[in-house]
């Protein structure tokens, strides 16, 4: 592959059954540049936060959309307001602490002051000083509010989206996502903590590992070795959004249904047993028998269930080759101390030191690394499970990859080829 | 527990026991970072009483007042598992491990129980030869004695260093 054919030159995507991938889609700057037009200010809605963490009117916590400082707070109506994090005089971050409480945004640098709704409510010196200065005649206030998105949520999780046709997140999600966050968000729920990692590479592939069923057992030993989870256990894939969202679930252990097919994996058994089991033992929560959920929403929002462990994953670009990873975990209101130690315990399993999450950081990398080294030549080969994107009642797929790329190459109106 | 050591709870560094009470402690956190330094994780599980925690909590959640816990082992044999995993499942990235301990102040002591604070700063030596402040944090530790040598009772590891850098393999 030379180095003209990239996507971004208006060169068409290797096949269109999306098994390859070319490297380049992960390090042109066009693409990352062309990104931040057509998917976090296009059609999509994109992950600001949580109904818990602005609870009271005058709350705010900061975030990013793609690599945009966006504020999320609540106005004194109880309202849910957004809007991008940079001053409308000058440019600079409004706010700068990460989260906190006000009863208005006052811009540092020459105090240009904001309402909850990121209107513009005060500008220092704007009618001058004893006739000198201030701005010209025709200065309104309200010429100079801070870019807003639009926002929605569902199940207590707020979005945002700079779209101003955007379709209502609920149809942005279609029902099958919304059955996931209605079983895991449908209850009153607080936040146990926030952990955050910060990778070298392209954020898409973050994206692709959390669709990618056919690693879990093979990169995470921790499954097989001790017993946590199989690729033989009863899993599926679903889709939604023509690709754009995946579902990936396992069930419980089910050796009595799985018969012999699976008998002479050598994985079968595991090899080591933990002193505290507590670390891997379900305690049964769900009436359908799931044992993990890992739902994407794209671009960059996850929301998994891994045993009882809860959390939401938000994946912040922050330029073509890194991005930070933050793990937003969770627990039910009315958790008994029980299950809040259940939750605690399996928390060992995920996160930047977790069991089951560890390597994906050091597979990224090294993925990084061989792709930049060759200023993005050849392809990824991904053809587990077949060639298309259709759900599968199994997990030894790449299938919700491809569909990721089908989704994405839409979006971004990059061609497909024969 | 030594007889010497008078009791007083959150009493100043100078007075919340005698010398050679700090010493020992203090020369417990150096062999502690050698040990992992070393590599040598089987022997890690030995600094803590059997009931010994161990935590990595990291100060932004802290000072938010959430748990937020990297890793959570409330008694030893949680410890012992983290080494078991390390050795026989977790991949990670190639590099030397290495703690620079400082500032061991005993700050105050609950009967045989010392309160103890030290920095740290671990320092990562990529597979290229490059090296990399890792963390920079707090140990917040209560120490007691077991048959005359200082042990964790629980080390509560509190790094500054909230943004990880990659992952979490080697202990802190």
């Amino acid at each position: 592959m030379s180095r003209s054919n990239l996507p971004a030159h208006g060169e068409p995507w290797p096949k269109n059954d999306l098994t390859r991938v070319p490297y380049s889609v992960y390090l042109d700057e066009e693409i990352f540049a062309a990104e931040n037009d057509l998917i976090f200010r296009g059609p999509t809605w994109n992950y600001l936060g949580l109904e818990c963490e602005v609870r009271d009117p005058g709350d705010f916590v900061t975030t990013f959309v793609g690599t945009i400082p966006v504020v999320l707070n609540r106005a004194s109506d109880g309202s849910l307001h957004a809007f991008v994090n940079r001053c409308a005089h000058r440019g600079a971050m409004v706010v700068r602490e990460s989260r906190g409480h006000c009863d208005s945004h006052t811009c540092i640098y020459h105090q240009w002051t904001y309402d909850h709704e990121g209107r513009l409510i005060g500008a220092p010196y704007r009618k001058g000083i004893k006739g000198n200065g201030g701005f010209p005649g025709d200065f309104r206030l309200a010429d100079h509010a801070l870019e807003k998105l639009r926002v929605e949520s569902y199940a207590g999780v707020v979005f945002g989206t700079f779209h101003e046709e955007m379709e209502p997140l609920v149809d942005y999600m279609e029902k099958p996502v919304r059955d996931r966050f209605d079983a895991l968000c449908g209850r009153p729920y607080r936040v146990t903590g926030y952990q955050r990692q910060i990778v070298e590479g392209n954020w898409k592939l973050y994206f692709e590992n959390v669709k990618d069923c056919y690693h879990g057992s093979l990169l995470h030993m921790f499954n097989s070795n001790f017993g946590f989870f199989r690729s033989t256990q009863r899993g599926t894939s679903a889709m939604t959004k023509g690709g754009l969202h995946s579902i990936l679930t396992t069930y419980g252990k089910t050796d009595e249904e799985l018969g012999d097919t699976f008998k002479d994996i050598a994985t079968h058994k595991p090899k080591f047993t933990l002193e505290e089991t507590g670390v891997i033992d379900v305690v049964r929560e769900h009436s359908d028998g799931m044992v993990t959920t890992i739902l994407t929403l794209f671009p960059t929002f996850v929301l998994a269930q891994i045993g009882n462990h809860l959390g939401f994953r938000h994946v912040r670009p922050k330029g073509r080759d890194r991005f930070e990873l933050v793990w937003i975990n969770f627990e039910y209101e009315d958790d008994d101390e029980f299950h809040r130690e259940v939750r605690r315990k399996q928390g060992n399993l995920l996160g930047p030191s977790g069991y089951l999450s560890m390597e994906d950081a050091e597979a990224l990398e090294i993925a990084n690394k061989a792709v930049t080294g060759d200023f993005g030549n050849g392809y990824a080969f991904i053809e587990m499970g077949g060639r298309g994107s259709d759900d599968q009642d199994h997990l030894v797929t790449e299938a919700p990859i491809r569909g990721f790329w089908r989704g994405y190459c839409d979006m971004m109106g990059i061609p497909f080829d024969d | 527990m030594s007889e010497s050591v008078r009791p007083g709870p959150q009493e100043p560094s100078d007075t919340a026991g005698d010398g050679a009470v700090e010493r020992k402690i203090e020369r417990m956190f150096y062999l502690y970072g050698k040990c992992l330094d070393d590599d040598r994780l089987e022997d890690w599980p030995s600094f803590f009483i059997e009931s010994g925690r161990y935590v990595i909590h990291p100060r932004d959640n802290l000072e938010a007042g959430l748990e937020g816990y990297w890793i959570y082992c409330d008694h030893r044999r949680m410890i012992r598992d983290r080494v078991l995993s390390l050795r026989e499942a977790n991949i990670y990235n190639i590099h030397y491990a290495r703690h620079l301990i400082s500032n061991v102040l005993v700050i105050g002591r609950d009967g045989d129980v010392h309160d103890v604070r030290a920095n740290y700063v671990v320092l990562q030596t990529d597979n290229e030869g490059v090296t990399h402040n890792f963390s920079a944090g707090e140990y917040r530790a209560k120490v007691v004695f077991e048959d005359g040598e200082p042990k964790f009772a629980e080390n509560i590891v509190v790094p500054d260093t909230y943004l990880v850098k990659a992952l979490i393999a080697i202990p802190l």
